[in-house]
């Protein structure tokens, strides 16, 4: 089927949903609660569907039962200790929540990290992409029902995380970003672990491509489900492998000005023209194995230098105005940070992927089947964190 | 660059003279754009550190969201507010403490103690005179609602404002033009207090219903403060192998790292 | 010939006996083999491994324990009777399974000449006691679980039910004691030492049947009646500590029962080429049964750790437009052959 008639149908669904809505005989509906306690959102996101059967007439989103008022936080402490912090909002990636608001930090104090510390930091962006998207990747499995994949991808994790815990001490929140570079250098014997977990974590794509995208089932689940056009999903300001999927060629780390060390790398932006459930999670697979070529780039060409430019002891960030954004593991992530001067910030308007990605649930979950529920949900992939702050 | 620029503070990175709005071409080129369409709506304006701030008259705030989807900005970013009032935390009572920590002097200072290390951070604060210092683009009241648009054509984004009245906040809605305001309105809604004329649905998002109060107002006290004191700089200390060189003390790992 | 002379009385206590101690045996067997030890070295989990030392002997007896020390929860909306009663149903539906399958020339409960279709007509009881179970938790997860199980089941009794008469033209019998018979007598290409196993001939029944077997016993790429991902746990959301546990043992002993009928129909049953009768046949036959049984059952639970589930609608497309006409087709060759033949 063609995108355009998959693009067609699911509007229909959508309108034929809302048509019944409005009828004024209809069979008795009924209210499901999905969450906030509930297998398939993986923390504490509640969604009201009101069914037709199994069909959805409506959905409406609750969020809010993790929030943790981070953007007022943050007013109350210094740079330091806002990467703490910031470290919890995605949670899987912790190192790539770091990365923005130190770069919007050092966009205001003027200040460059060298170049050593710019590729480590590449490199363990990279690293905190994987250890977030291998579990993506066996999660859908489960999602949808087969067990295995996820274990497989509890276990592959494990090498990144090892590697991460190695070089940063902290196996979830390494906190290892620091305004004017990074907090150590690597270990001895680091780099050829990571090549050999990199290896791993590539037979481990292999082995899912072909265990579970392979299977007709996960495409008779997840193809023509939860379609999203292309412009639609921009203007909900859908990011990263979401939007790539919908066929948007648009990747911050190749299309944004970044000190990080992305540009001198040889790799490719992963987009597939379908937009529906099975076209993310192949972006988002084969994403996860263009980051291991990255990070064996990154290990080959690591350049020798310092790895912190000289910074005040305590650190003053000038007043003014500062916008920085990376391409996180979930999509666009970015710190719009207000300084007066001080040693903690004015306000920080914190940007997080998920907020934006699930914010187009309700108009997808319209005319679909409980199950699809479930399939949109997984497929559109959310860190509770990153959509409570 | 319009007139009605006001430079925060005078260290201000990028100011007008600042050397980087010189070379920014293309954010100059959209400022232009944006300012024969939108004419006399553009009330302040900024370009610097990479980036391109418009403040819009509060009226053409929905006509500033369809120029700009007319202009192929068809990637929505975010839609926030913010409350230029000075703000009264952390800790009221080390303010009285003495002692000035300044950016250029802190290795000087490297043998000060904690306490003026924490002085300094209250002493800097713009608190005590208590006026409103707004950011790029200027501002003339306390409360501002700001959006980013980004384009995923030209891969450049702008950064809108708008003043909002300081009684009674409230501003057209952007549902119409880019459905994803939704939620940031309904969120900025409920920890700002502003009001989103048009909104389909301007309930809490995050909060409990009952919920008093807008979180993010600067004079909505911040409870876990106001019960416990700011500890202090308490992780800012001299490492113990530099104690020599205080100036070399907070990037010990730079030898390591050749 | 020993001890057949014992009042009716006897060995009907006997009997029950030995079938109600062989749902619990056979549930723990393929819980212990291919819940914990298949599934642990498929998936890579260290759990299941550990407890007890060798193997991870303990895991299973600690899961018993935990159950059984487990809180009985009623949910306050419950109808406490009904609820109370559905995991007995569920589990008298898979007793009545086992009173059919033959272990060996006389092992048997009661050998019925309608043998088979007596014991498809039980396997469906069970999802009496699965509505119940949906209807009485009070919870919707629960009644979606439930109704989603009743669907299920209209959709795949009619396949299996199909696949089975493949089989029973062949054999010119219903009852299983006499399809073994059948396999037993007869002969490949006049090799007859062997006999002539069902699964030469019914490879599509087969097929068909382990289909719907699967979905019978609602396991994955068939589980939406208890879809963790969208019901929680389906009919069993509500169910906790020793009900849990009978549904768990229910699920696990129809598994087991089912694979033995596959066995029976399939595989030549009870039967080895050495002893047609006697004590020996008798004794070696559960042993045969039993290594047939582990062979389905192993298939079975394979295709449960690798697929993923599939949709209802895609599930009921699946047995109406697939499975039933398959079926249909192997069902007019099997004629076709055995008029000619």
């Amino acid at each position: 089927m063609a995108v355009a008639d998959q693009q067609r149908i699911s509007y229909i669904a959508s309108q034929a949903a809302d048509v019944r809505l409005n009828v004024e005989l209809q069979t008795e509906e009924m209210t499901l609660n999905l969450g906030p306690q509930h297998p398939a959102t993986h923390g504490t996101l509640r969604i009201i569907a009101r069914l037709d059967g199994e069909q959805v007439v409506k959905a409406d989103v609750v969020c809010g039962y993790m929030h943790r008022g981070y953007e007022k936080l943050v007013e109350v402490r210094t740079y330091p200790q806002i990467n703490t912090l910031i470290n919890r909002i995605d949670w899987l990636s912790s190192f790539a929540n770091e990365v923005p608001f130190i770069l919007a930090a050092e966009q205001l104090m003027e200040v460059e990290a060298p170049p050593r510390a710019q590729w480590i930091r590449t490199l363990f962006f990279e690293l905190s992409r994987i250890a977030n998207i291998t579990l993506f990747i066996g999660e859908m499995g489960v999602q949808l029902g087969a067990i295995t994949p996820v274990f497989f991808a509890f276990r592959d994790r494990e090498y990144v995380l090892n590697l991460i815990e190695e070089a940063t001490g902290g196996r979830f929140h390494p906190n290892f970003d620091r305004i004017g570079g990074i907090k150590d250098d690597l270990p001895k014997g680091w780099i050829s672990e990571t090549k050999d977990a990199m290896r791993r974590i590539r037979g481990y794509c292999d082995q899912l491509e072909d265990l579970l995208m392979g299977s007709e089932i996960f495409e008779a689940r997840t193809r023509g489900v939860g379609v999203i056009p292309a412009d639609v999903g921009l203007s909900y300001g859908l990011s990263g492998a979401n939007i790539r999927a919908s066929g948007v060629d648009w990747d911050l780390r190749r299309d944004a000005p970044s000190p990080l060390a992305w540009k001198e790398l040889d790799w490719k932006v992963w987009t597939h023209p379908d937009g529906d459930s099975f076209a993310r999670y192949w972006v988002r697979l084969q994403e996860t194995r263009e980051a291991t070529l990255m990070v064996d780039q990154l290990l080959d060409g690591l350049p020798s230098g310092p790895i912190q430019a000289k910074v005040p002891r305590i650190i003053k960030v000038p007043a003014g105005e500062a916008w920085a954004h990376t391409e996180n593991p979930l999509g666009e992530m970015g710190y719009y940070v207000v300084s007066q001067g001080g040693l903690g910030p004015f306000r920080v308007k914190i940007r997080s992927a998920s907020f934006h990605n699930i914010s187009i649930v309700p108009w997808l979950l319209k005319g679909v089947y409980v199950p699809d529920i479930i399939t949109i949900l997984a497929s559109l992939y959310f860190i509770l964190g990153d959509i409570d702050r | 660059m319009s007139s009605a620029d006001v430079p925060p503070a005078a260290q201000s990175p990028s100011g007008d003279t600042g050397a980087s709005t010189v070379t920014d071409d293309r954010h100059q080129a959209l400022l232009e754009d944006l300012t024969t369409r939108l004419g006399d709506a553009v009330v302040g304006s900024h370009v610097g550190n990479g980036d391109l701030w418009v403040r819009v008259r509060p009226d053409a705030w929905v006509r500033a969201a369809q120029e700009c989807k007319a202009m192929g900005f068809d990637y929505f970013c975010y839609l926030s507010g913010i409350d230029w009032m000075p703000h009264t935390w952390p800790n009221p009572k080390v303010i009285e403490a003495p002692g000035v920590v300044d950016n250029e002097n802190a290795g000087d200072d490297a043998d000060a103690s904690p306490q003026e290390a924490e002085a300094g951070f209250e002493s800097d604060e713009p608190a005590g005179d208590g006026a409103i210092v707004t950011g790029f683009a200027g501002g003339d009241t306390r409360f501002q609602v700001l959006a980013r648009l980004y384009s995923t054509i030209r891969h450049i984004g702008v950064t809108f404002k708008a003043d909002l009245d300081d009684e009674t906040p409230r501003i057209q809605t952007w549902t119409g033009e880019y459905p994803g305001a939704d939620w940031c309105e309904r969120e900025t809604s409920e920890m700002f207090g502003f009001d989103f004329d048009g909104h389909p649905n301007l309930i809490k998002l995050y909060l409990p219903g009952e919920f008093e109060g807008f979180p993010l107002r600067k004079d909505f006290p911040l409870l876990a403060r106001e019960v416990k004191p700011w500890p202090g700089l308490v992780d800012v200390e001299l490492f113990p192998a530099s104690y020599e060189d205080p100036a070399e003390a907070a990037t010990p790992a730079a030898e390591e790292g050749a | 010939m020993f001890a057949l002379e014992l009042p009716y009385w006897q060995l009907t206590i006997i009997k029950t006996v030995i079938v109600l101690s062989i749902i619990p045996a056979g549930a723990v067997i393929l819980g212990y083999v291919f819940l914990l030890k298949m599934m642990a070295h498929m998936q890579s989990r260290m759990g299941p491994m550990e407890p007890g030392g060798f193997h991870g002997w303990f895991q299973l007896i600690g899961d018993g324990i935990k159950f059984i020390q487990k809180e009985d929860i009623i949910p306050a909306q419950a109808d406490r009777r009904v609820f109370a009663l559905a995991p007995l149903v569920v589990l008298i539906s898979t007793f009545l399974l086992y009173v059919v399958v033959p272990a060996g020339p006389r092992l048997v409960v009661q050998d019925l000449d309608v043998g088979i279709f007596y014991a498809l007509a039980v396997s469906s009881l069970g999802v009496i006691g699965v509505l119940m179970a949906g209807w009485a938790s009070a919870n919707k997860y629960a009644l979606l679980g439930s109704l989603r199980a009743a669907g299920q089941l209209i959709a795949y009794e009619l396949p299996l039910v199909l696949a089975v008469v493949g089989v029973v033209i062949q054999a010119n019998t219903m009852s299983l004691q006499g399809i073994v018979h059948a396999q037993a007598d007869g002969a490949i290409f006049g090799i007859s030492w062997i006999g002539n196993p069902f699964i030469l001939t019914q490879i599509v029944g087969f097929g068909v049947f382990l289909a719907a077997a699967q979905a019978e016993l609602t396991q994955t790429p068939f589980d939406m009646p208890v879809a963790e991902s969208e019901l929680v746990a389906g009919f069993m959301t509500e169910y906790s500590g020793f009900r849990f546990l009978f549904f768990f043992m229910a699920e696990f002993g129809t598994a087991f029962a089912l694979s033995a009928i596959a066995a029976t129909l399939y595989f030549g049953g009870w039967y080895q080429p050495f002893f047609e009768t006697g004590i020996l046949a008798d004794i070696l036959g559960p042993v045969v049964l039993g290594i047939k049984v582990m062979l389905i059952a192993f298939l079975i639970f394979w295709i449960r750790f690798t697929f993923p589930r599939f949709r209802e609608d895609q599930l009921q497309a699946f047995a109406w437009k697939f499975l039933i006409p398959i079926s249909l087709v192997n069902i007019m060759a099997t004629a076709v052959f055995k008029v000619v033949l």
